[in-house]
C-alpha cells in the first residue's frame, strides 16, 4: 500500500536554511545540504525547500544549492518560491529538483500550470494554495510571503483546487493559514472538503504541533502527505517516533 | 561505460547523480554508436510518452535501441516505452514487451490518487530473476506515474495501488522499473549497483 508521506519544509535564504520567521529577523539554522541529509537520515520521505529570497525579492531561484542538494540527496525534493515561468522551472528541474511548486504566479496566470505540465509532466508540477475560512466558505489568498502584500484573491478554495487539477497540477499543497504556526492541529474539516473535490495527491500544511495531529489528518482527511516545519526544526517531534506512532495507529509509512 | 539515453526529460541529472554516488561514470548521450558500445544502457524518461518517442525517432534511436544485447534498464516512463503501445498520446512504443500501457484508474474514496506518488512496497512475482530477486520483497521504492504497464509473463514484482501495478519487468536483456531507483534511498542505490554488475 502507498505509504503516507512526512515532508519537512525548509526555508532557504541566500543558500542557507533560515528559521521560519518569514521575511524578518532571519536566524540561520544551517547549511541546506547538512539539514537535508539530517532529515533524510531521520526518515523524511520527501523535502520541500521554499526559496524565500527568490519569492520576495522577485528573483529567480539560485540553482547552485539545488544542484548541490540533488547530487547528495537520494530522496525526492521540491523547490518552491520564485518560479514564474517555464524557463524558471526548467532551470530548477534541470539542476536536479524532482518537482517545482507554484502559488501566486498560478493565480496571476492559471495557464502557467498547463504550460508546466506539458513541458515537464504533471508529476513535476505542484500547486500551493494558501486558504482561509470566510464565513461558511474558504477563500484563496495570494502574496502571503509578505504581510503587507497578503490579500484575498477572487477564487474560492474548492473551485481553485478543482481548477488546478484540471489544468494539469500533479499535486496540491493546501496551506490552511488560520492553522499555520499555531500548532493546534491541521484544519481537518477544510482538508476533507478539498479531498472530496480532487483525485491528485493532497498535502496538508499548516498546524502540526503534536504527533496526534498527523494521525488525525491522515485518518480523517485522507491526505497523502503532511508537511511541517517548526515542529521538526525545533526538534519537538522526531520523525522516527512520529512514524512509529503512525504505524501503531494502523497507517502505512515508509520504514 | 554506462550510457544514459538522452530522452530530454528533466530528471536526467538525478540519474547521473545516482551513478556518481555509486562511484560509477555514466554518460548522457543520444549517439547510436555510443549507446551500442556501452556495457549497460539506462533508458530514463519523465514527461509524456508521445514526446519521448518523437525524440527517440528524431535521434534515429528506435531501431538501435531495439537491437541492443547488453543489459538495458528502463526507468519510469523509460520502462513504459519498452511496451508495444501507450494510451498516453496514443503512442507506438519500442515493442520489446507485449501489451499496452494504460492510465491508472483513480478511486479517491479508496485512497487511490493519481498520479501514484510516493513510497510503495514491492511483492515479488513470476520466475527467478538475476536483478529482481527475493531481496526486493517488501522493500519500498519511490513511485511517480499516472500510467501503468499491463500484466503479463514479464512481470517480476508488483506493487498495490487500487490493484496490482507492475513495478519490475524483464524480458531477456531488457529490464524495467516503474519506480525511481535514483530517488529511492539505499534500496534504490542497491538496485542500480546490482544492475551495473549484470
Amino acid at each position: 500500500m502507498l505509504a503516507k508521506r512526512i515532508v519537512p519544509c525548509l526555508d532557504v535564504k541566500d543558500g542557507v536554511v533560515v528559521k521560519g520567521v518569514r521575511f524578518r529577523e532571519h536566524q540561520v539554522l544551517g547549511d541546506v545540504l547538512e539539514l537535508a541529509q539530517r532529515y533524510r537520515d531521520e526518515g523524511a520521505d520527501e523535502l520541500v525547500f521554499y526559496d524565500i529570497t527568490a519569492s520576495v525579492e522577485g528573483r529567480t531561484v539560485s540553482v547552485d544549492w539545488v544542484a548541490r542538494t540533488a547530487k547528495a540527496l537520494d530522496i525526492p525534493f521540491c523547490v518552491a518560491g520564485g518560479i514564474r515561468s517555464v524557463a524558471d522551472a526548467e532551470r530548477v528541474l534541470h539542476a536536479g529538483a524532482d518537482k517545482i511548486s507554484i502559488n501566486s504566479p498560478a493565480l496571476e496566470r492559471p495557464a502557467l500550470i498547463g504550460e508546466l505540465a506539458r513541458a515537464f509532466g504533471s508529476q513535476a508540477v505542484v500547486v500551493g494554495i494558501d486558504s482561509q475560512r470566510d464565513g461558511a466558505d474558504f477563500v484563496v489568498y495570494q502574496y502571503t510571503g509578505s504581510a503587507a502584500h497578503t490579500r484575498a484573491s477572487s477564487k474560492r478554495t474548492l473551485d481553485w483546487a478543482a481548477e488546478v487539477e484540471q489544468l494539469g497540477a500533479g499535486e496540491i499543497v493546501l496551506n490552511c493559514m488560520s492553522s499555520d504556526g499555531v500548532g493546534k492541529g491541521y484544519d481537518v474539516a477544510q482538508l476533507e472538503q478539498v479531498r472530496a473535490r480532487v483525485s491528485v495527491p493532497l498535502v496538508a500544511s499548516g498546524g502540526a504541533g503534536a504527533v496526534q495531529h498527523f494521525i488525525d489528518v491522515f485518518q480523517k482527511a485522507k491526505v497523502d502527505a503532511a508537511l511541517a516545519a517548526g515542529v521538526f526544526h525545533r526538534k519537538e517531534i522526531a520523525i522516527p517516533e512520529l512514524k512509529s506512532a503512525l504505524r501503531a495507529a494502523g497507517l502505512e509509512v515508509r520504514r | 561505460m554506462i550510457a544514459i539515453v538522452d530522452t530530454g526529460g528533466a530528471n536526467l541529472a538525478s540519474v547521473i547523480n545516482a551513478f556518481e554516488r555509486l562511484g560509477q561514470r555514466a554518460e548522457l548521450t543520444k549517439a547510436p554508436d555510443a549507446i551500442a558500445r556501452a556495457s549497460h544502457v539506462i533508458l530514463p524518461g519523465v514527461g509524456a510518452a508521445g514526446d519521448s518517442m518523437k525524440r527517440l525517432q528524431a535521434s534515429g534511436l528506435v531501431e538501435p535501441l531495439r537491437k541492443l544485447t547488453q543489459p538495458v534498464l528502463g526507468i519510469c516512463l523509460g520502462m513504459q516505452l519498452l511496451f508495444e503501445r501507450s494510451e498516453e498520446n496514443d503512442t507506438a512504443c519500442l515493442g520489446l514487451l507485449d501489451g499496452t500501457v494504460h492510465r491508472i484508474p483513480a478511486d479517491v474514496a479508496r485512497g487511490v490518487t493519481v498520479p501514484h506518488m510516493g513510497w510503495n512496497a514491492l511483492h515479488r512475482v513470476g520466475p527467478a530473476s538475476a536483478l529482481f530477486d527475493a531481496s526486493l520483497e517488501g522493500q519500498q521504492f519511490y513511485f511517480v506515474h499516472s500510467y501503468m504497464a499491463p500484466a503479463g509473463p514479464f512481470v517480476r514484482a508488483q506493487t498495490e495501488h487500487g490493484g496490482p501495478v507492475p513495478a519490475c519487468v524483464e524480458r531477456g536483456n531488457f529490464f524495467g522499473v516503474q519506480f525511481h531507483p535514483e530517488r529511492s534511498g539505499p534500496a534504490g542505490a542497491e538496485l542500480l549497483r546490482r544492475f551495473t554488475h549484470l
